[in-house]
């Protein structure tokens, strides 16, 4: 029987009659929070946000208590509160779901949260493409402000806040949090080398910033409602709270799921919550966390230790669906979403989908990026469409080896474990593949379909 | 710098600039304006937007160049944006693609010959379990398999008539 789901943010947001406006929020409860919030000291809320041990749901699972706290108060510059609301990792669609179906959630979150850093001025950095999505925010914002929970004296306190919804443009790179702010500052969005920049101590117009993504901000509210202790007991020790994870790729009920951290493994997931892999065929591949996160092959046992030095032996089926499930089977949670590849699958092509996504994304700065990238796209697609060499493989990991590790932001990691992934998972598919000579492209099985050219 | 706005952009515009703590920051929002405005942004409008806020030219220019939504040339009247990444490509995104290109008759990422349709791929449009999906001008259609392509394409069509 499937794990039932945990609702928290998502809550009210598929519920029939819920609509996205202030009254149904209200009726509801909302803004309550920030009420409360508001009667509290400041730190007290940062130390109930430390205490709840939330990390981050954007991508790098970063404790936001802590980050809270990196905040420089000694410079006397003003603080900076920024949502990062871009949603551009491959395979992840839940903060769509926020924005849509529950944008004051949002607009309560980030309230508690730039009242509780005592923030000058409030982002939602919003990727260019959710046009829908920006304007939901916009107007979230002008029913808060008609009723004091958002601009000048909020709520009646002497604390005033104003969010500014800005839209990016189209470049994957804006989610990355230093791009983002320079993106947000009116230029290219290069991302800023750490350190010195962090964006606690020099971010947005060189003052301290606190950057979040919209499902970490949402959990805010919930804190301030429980008491971080409380919070903390949902899921696991290191693994607090609920998540929600994007479920795409050949499954039979693909879609958004929110479950307290740790309560099934990502068998229970595919099998139960999701129905199983489509008729006929059977499951070959994960990627867990994002199309940045390292590819877990079907058949393959994860080995090691646990924090207590009991030993675990895991197949996918058995990793934890947390933070930390992922990371012990050598890869990550990332962004939550989670891409499911069945045996109809061209491992050949489907990395060749990805490098295509990370040679159009690269911002350039950096050589070996910039470069790099544009070599594991090149030697992909001649894998694929012919002029192949059979040493291509151990290139294409060669190439991704010596960008890890040697770029100004993640986005080298990003695009280099896939890389490194596939081929130590899939070696014998790439070499295949560069054997056969202007090969046809994915004559495999009856509903595979091309995933390039 | 001769740049004709309609004077709704032009409030739009003075009342965006000065949410921003520092000028520079409203580059992206005009340049969005501007183009929905005029469908694509122009030399000109790089000189107006530099002007108004105070920076050169080249400070406006690089952005637009930088980022894949901004354009310089003016495109069909109808954009569609399918999306190439591997949830949708899974789902069959680059048959649903080639579909609508023959069916409305443009080149790779290319606009139709009377300047109707541009049918262009992108990545990732962050609605990855209901691939392949195609986004309209503004508007999220999910669920565009290659069987549904072709009946997609009709619809379009038919928008385009009704204009
Ligand atoms: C290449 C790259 C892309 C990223 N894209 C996103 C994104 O789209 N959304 C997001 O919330 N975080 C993204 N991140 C993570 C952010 O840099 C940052 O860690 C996050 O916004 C912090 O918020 P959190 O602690 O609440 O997760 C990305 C990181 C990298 C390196
Ligand atoms: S690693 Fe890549 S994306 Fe990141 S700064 Fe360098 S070139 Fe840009
Ligand atoms: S892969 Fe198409 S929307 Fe994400």
């Amino acid at each position: 029987m499937a794990v039932a789901e945990k609702r928290i943010i998502l809550k009210y947001a598929d519920e029939p009659g819920y609509t996205p406006d202030i009254t149904c929020y209200m009726k509801h409860g909302g803004y309550q929070m920030l009420k409360k919030a508001l009667g509290m000291k400041p730190e007290d809320i940062g130390n109930e946000v430390a205490d709840s041990g939330v990390r981050g749901r954007g991508g790098a699972g970063f404790p936001m208590g802590m980050k809270m706290r990196f905040l420089d108060r000694k410079s006397g510059k003003p603080v900076y509160l920024v949502c990062n609301a871009d949603e551009s990792e491959p395979g992840t669609f839940k903060d769509r779901q926020i924005i849509h179906k529950d944008p004051h959630q949002l607009i309560e979150g980030l309230m508690i949260t730039a009242y509780a850093i005592q923030a000058a001025q409030a982002f939602i950095y919003i990727r260019g493409e959710m046009y829908q999505g920006a304007r939901m925010l916009e107007t979230a914002i002008e029913e808060a402000r008609a009723k004091g929970f958002t601009g000048a004296n909020i709520g009646g306190s002497n604390y005033s806040c104003e969010i500014v919804v800005h839209r990016g443009a189209g470049a994957y790179i804006c989610g990355e949090e230093t791009g983002l702010l320079e993106s947000l500052e009116g230029k290219r969005p290069y991302p800023r080398i750490k350190p010195p920049f962090f964006p606690a101590v020099l971010g947005l117009y060189q003052c301290p910033t606190l950057v979040n993504n919209v499902e970490t901000i949402c959990n805010v509210k919930h804190i301030v409602d429980m008491g971080g202790k409380e919070y903390a007991k949902i899921g696991r020790p290191n693994n607090t709270g609920t998540r929600i994870w994007s479920v795409s790729g050949h499954v039979k009920r693909p879609g958004y799921y929110e479950f307290e951290c740790g309560a099934l493994t990502y068998g229970e997931l595919i099998y139960d919550v999701c129905g199983g892999i489509r008729d006929g065929h059977k499951l070959k591949a994960v990627i867990p966390g994002g199309s940045s996160s390292k590819i877990l092959r079907a058949g393959e046992r994860f080995k090691g230790k646990n924090k207590d030095g009991s030993e675990f032996d895991w197949g996918i089926e058995d990793i934890p669906l947390d933070f930390d499930g992922p990371m012990a089977a050598g890869s990550m949670s990332g962004s939550g979403a989670v891409i499911v590849m069945d045996d109809s699958t061209d491992m050949v092509e489907a990395m060749a989908n990805i490098n295509a996504f990370y040679a159009h994304e690269s911002c350039g700065q950096c050589t070996p990026c910039r470069e790099g990238s544009l070599w594991l796209r090149k030697i992909t697609s001649r894998m694929c469409a012919g002029g192949a060499r059979v040493e291509d493989a151990d290139l294409l990991k060669s190439v991704a080896d010596q960008m890890a590790g040697r770029t100004i932001c993640a986005f080298g990691e990003a695009a280099s474990w896939p890389v490194q992934s596939f081929i130590a998972k899939f070696k014998d598919e790439f070499v295949a593949k560069a054997q056969q000579a202007g090969n046809a492209s994915n004559a495999s099985t009856g509903r595979g379909f091309r995933l390039i050219g | 710098m001769s740049l004709e706005l309609k004077p709704e952009t032009l409030k739009k515009i003075d009342a965006i600039i000065p949410k921003y703590p520092v000028m520079r920051s409203a580059v992206l929002p005009l340049l969005h304006l501007i183009q929905e405005e005029k469908g694509y942004i122009c030399k000109s409008a790089i000189e107006w937007v530099a002007d108004k806020l105070g920076l050169q030219p080249i400070n406006v220019f690089e952005v637009v160049t930088f980022y894949p939504m901004f354009r310089q040339e003016p495109i069909g009247k109808i954009h569609i944006k399918v999306c190439r990444t591997l949830s949708c490509a899974l789902a069959g995104s680059y048959q649903t693609r080639d579909i609508l290109m023959e069916k409305l008759a443009c080149a790779e990422n290319g606009t139709s010959p009377y300047g109707q349709f541009t049918v262009e791929f992108v990545e990732c449009l962050a609605n990855c379990g209901k691939g392949p999906v195609v986004q309209v001008d503004e508007t999220m259609h999910e669920g565009i398999t290659p069987e549904k392509a072709a009946a997609f394409a009709d619809e379009i069509k038919k928008q385009a008539t009704a204009r």
